[in-house]
């Protein structure tokens, strides 16, 4: 019924130079909301060095949703964490809405993988936190629409199946409705560049295929550019225009497809030959990622 | 009947058994109270006495709170500083441990020598002997700080002050109050300690010229009320700190 088209835009890999192998999936985006420029990234120095990310080049178009899969840690929240100005690249150069990264220059949602919510604040306090910090909200917050802004939290609350649940503290909550807490203060700001990491990665099946739907809607009414981390990769592929696929520690792009799959997408459709195509390709490439023999930059000292 | 109930009771109990186990041994040994004064005379003497005794309680408690207020002040911009920039902490910790090192019984001539006896020395070394705790407790629950709880904050573009205000200084409440409890007795001690040295008013001067007269059952008086005012200003601060820091001690985790 539905024309599913699976493009895959790489063919086998060779152990050439990536960023040629990258350049043709890329070349189409004209205006990327953030961009990796031959980004490294080295954690710790002298013996203890853990070199995370190697060379990576990746452009994410304004509005596009690129998902991001890979073996456990190969860097994929270290993107993240670069993407929202968190940590600097070691060497190469990471452009958020065409401008270096401090300069914050797109309005930024970010769900960290361990939900940090600060335990001294109710759920709600927490929720709200990005209004009281990001312009233009944080001047609205004193003045006038605090209620307003409430009503915006508990609606969001709602969504995410936490309602009744905003006057309680984080340790008052279980694993999975953190995660959900988490995601909304990540969505509370209707932020232009939404960075999510494995926002879904502690609930069961039914709640999951809920939040791609809700997540989906989103994306939809409000085109912000999302950057999804996940492990799952039928949430890639559901939610998805582009899935990254890495390969393993120090993290590169190894594979880039576009998914064209027609919008709105359901759950039906992940049982589709298209769909389940792609998912054992990509099941592929990380198998052979995992596997480590398709790690060019290993021979760094 | 609930269990903090339970707990003031046994509280309470303690203490009275404590008094009437002194009263007896006194009685049944014989004690002089040139030695050591039965507690309830020392309570007739408090009673009776109240009258000359109060301006010195007030000239004790004022003295003690100005210090106290001022020694926490100094101690959290002082702890601030060291705890949010890793050089001041690096640069500043060894001053601070070395000056928290002298004893404070030898700086009160000092004081006194700048300013004449009275009530300003007596402030100084309430300040100096109580604003150390306050200082390194809030530069270790800064210095401490998760960096995700505050990654929270600056992926959304927060300034440093931001990420104080909303990170760092709530974590460093449960913090701030223990020190708060230490500072508080330690400021008693401070002003006591310059008024009995250097001073014509005051609890410390009472019992110092109590006990040149060996008015024993007076000396001990002025113990029984510094020791009433530490105990009541510490439970007013621990009644305010379980009101503000109840997330650190998840009050009432499970419904009972
Ligand atoms: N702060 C840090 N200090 C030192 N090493 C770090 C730090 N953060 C990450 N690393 C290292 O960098 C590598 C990449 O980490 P990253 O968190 O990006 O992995 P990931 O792809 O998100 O993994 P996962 O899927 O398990 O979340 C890991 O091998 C890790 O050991
Ligand atoms: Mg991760």
């Amino acid at each position: 019924m539905h024309t599913l088209l699976v493009m895959n835009s790489m063919h086998k890999l060779t152990p050439s130079p990536v960023g040629s192998q990258i350049a043709a999936a890329q070349r189409h985006i004209r205006t990327p909301a953030v961009e990796l420029s031959q980004a490294t990234v080295t954690f710790g120095r002298g013996d203890n060095q853990v070199p995370a990310l190697s060379e990576t080049s990746l452009k994410i178009g304004d509005g596009e949703f690129l998902a991001l899969v890979g073996p456990s840690g190969c860097g994929k929240s270290t993107i993240l964490k670069l993407a929202a100005g968190l940590i600097k690249p070691t060497t190469g150069a990471v452009f958020v809405g065409g401008r270096e990264v401090e300069a914050k220059a797109l309005r930024i949602g970010m769900a960290f993988q361990n939900p940090t919510l600060l335990p001294w604040l109710t759920i709600e306090k927490n929720v709200m936190m990005p209004l009281k910090i990001v312009r233009p909200f944080r001047h609205e917050f004193r003045a006038k629409k605090k209620t307003e802004f409430r009503d915006r939290v508990h609606a969001l609350l709602e969504e995410v199946g936490l309602k009744g649940f905003a006057n309680h503290y984080p340790w008052q909550l279980s694993g999975g409705m953190l995660q959900r807490a988490n995601l909304c203060r990540a969505l509370v700001h209707e932020p232009r560049l939404l960075l999510l990491d494995e926002p879904f990665g502690a609930l069961d099946q039914f709640t999951r295929e809920e939040l791609w739907s809700t997540l989906q809607d989103l994306w939809l009414k409000l085109k912000p550019t999302v950057l999804l981390v996940t492990h799952d990769l039928k949430e890639a592929g559901y939610l998805a225009e582009r899935i990254c696929v890495m390969s393993a520690r120090p993290g590169r792009i190894l594979d880039d497809s576009a998914v064209n799959f027609p919008r709105p997408r359901t759950v039906e459709m992940t049982f589709e030959p298209g769909f389940v195509e792609l998912n054992q390709r990509l099941r592929g490439l990380i198998v052979e990622a995992r596997s480590g023999n398709t790690a060019t930059s290993e021979v760094r000292p | 009947m609930n269990e903090q109930f339970k707990r003031r009771i046994a509280a309470g109990a303690l203490i009275v058994a404590f008094f009437v186990t002194w009263e007896a041994l006194c009685i049944l040994l014989g004690v002089s109270d040139l030695v050591l004064p039965r507690p309830s005379q020392v309570f007739t003497t408090l009673f009776t006495r109240i009258n000359v005794l109060w301006p010195h309680i007030v000239q004790t408690l004022m003295t003690t709170m100005v210090g106290f207020a001022c020694g926490v002040s100094v101690g959290v911009i002082i702890g601030s500083v060291i705890g949010v920039s890793r050089t001041a902490y690096d640069t500043a910790y060894p001053l601070l441990i070395g000056f928290s090192s002298i004893p404070k019984v030898a700086v009160v001539p000092i004081f006194v020598l700048w300013f004449g006896s009275g009530t300003v020395p007596a402030i100084l070394t309430a300040i100096v002997i109580c604003f150390f705790p306050i200082v390194v407790n809030i530069a270790t629950g800064l210095a401490t700080t998760e960096p995700e709880q505050e990654d929270t904050l600056k992926a959304l573009g927060a300034s440093k002050f931001d990420i104080l205000w909303n990170v760092g200084l709530p974590r460093t409440m449960p913090f701030f109050f223990a020190a708060l409890k230490v500072a508080i007795t330690y400021a008693f001690v401070g002003t006591v300690l310059s008024e009995t040295v250097a001073s014509n008013r005051g609890i410390g001067n009472v019992m110092m010229s109590a006990s040149s007269n060996f008015d024993v059952p007076l000396v001990f008086a002025g113990l029984f009320i510094l020791a009433g005012m530490g105990v009541t200003l510490y439970a007013i601060f621990s009644a305010i700190e379980g009101r503000v820091i109840g997330w650190a001690t998840r009050k009432n985790e499970i419904a009972t």
